[in-house]
């Protein structure tokens, strides 16, 4: 067993770059909003309709429709690169219902706990980033290597 | 005026997201499968955010305010629960089995994949399930 590098999909420039556009995005929505781009937790938030004010979704809405809609502007400027999804839909089913529970459970996802977390120096998102991605390695090399 | 401002950082998320390649499943795959042919990009994405994210944050919690004037919203849980690593464990199978963690699923939805929108409502179930559970 040892390590093949895909240099034909290697991006690290793009990569970098989305990335910074990332930190900037949670850094406005810091600074502007005083809240965290955590996804999971604004679209659970927006799930819980039991005596919530209005200004409850306003913002986690704004977000959303930005969100929703940066394919749409995206394509404005430049040809949207192409999501390959190769799983099919039983997969998709379950790792959606893993990835919906689990996030939940953890109290965030890659954005709150690997972004926001990790820039603010928690150890708690410390912990769940180690752990999301040791298990997500894990699962890869269970899934697609071994099956 | 401040809605604005929350829709242009969802609006940047997402194109960051297009931009780093993690609303492409193959290529989020490609990262985690390390002993497959191994895509190292996605590490540079984490690269490029963090600094960028360290400097609003650390900007934000010196000042105590937003720009607007208003309170921060700062998470203040520092307990390493149980909680914590077994939904991290969970959410990292889930994100490997697809390719799609929650931001770059709901890219995908707004590109129009029907097998992203699938994912989302599998997703927003199985919130909604940890929900009714534990906090009735």
């Amino acid at each position: 067993m040892s390590l093949h590098i895909d240099f034909i999909q290697f991006t690290p420039w793009q990569s970098l770059l989305g990335g910074v556009l990332i930190g900037l995005a949670a850094a406005l929505l810091i600074l502007f909003k005083g809240r965290i781009a955590g996804i999971s937790g604004i679209l659970g938030s927006l799930m819980q309709f039991t005596n919530t004010p209005a200004n409850h979704f306003r913002w986690r809405l704004s977000f959303l429709i930005g969100l929703l809609s940066s394919g749409f502007v995206y394509g404005l400027f430049a040809i949207v690169p192409n999501s390959q999804i190769d799983a099919n839909y039983t997969t998709l089913i379950v790792a959606g219902l893993l990835v919906g529970y689990g996030t939940r459970m953890a109290s965030g996802c890659t954005s709150g706990h690997a972004v926001c977390g990790l820039s603010r120096l928690s150890t708690r998102s410390a912990v769940a980033t180690v752990t999301f991605m040791l298990f997500g390695f894990l699962t890869a090399f269970l899934f697609f290597q071994l099956i | 005026m401040q809605t604005v401002f929350v829709f242009f950082a969802g609006l940047i998320f997402g194109i960051g997201l297009i931009v780093s390649g993690m609303s492409n499943p193959l290529k989020v795959i490609g990262f985690l499968n390390l002993f497959g042919n191994w895509n190292p990009s996605l590490a540079f994405v984490m690269l490029g955010a963090i600094p960028v994210s360290f400097v609003g944050m650390r900007w934000a919690e010196s000042r105590k305010r937003t720009m607007f004037d208003e309170p921060l919203h700062l998470p203040g849980k520092t307990h390493i629960s149980k909680d914590l690593v077994i939904g991290s464990a969970i959410f990292g199978i889930g994100w490997a089995l697809a390719g799609f963690c929650p931001g770059p699923a709901l890219v995908a939805v707004g590109l129009g994949y029907l097998k992203a929108i699938v994912f989302v409502f599998a997703m927003l179930f199985g919130m909604l399930i940890h929900d009714r559970i534990k906090r009735p």
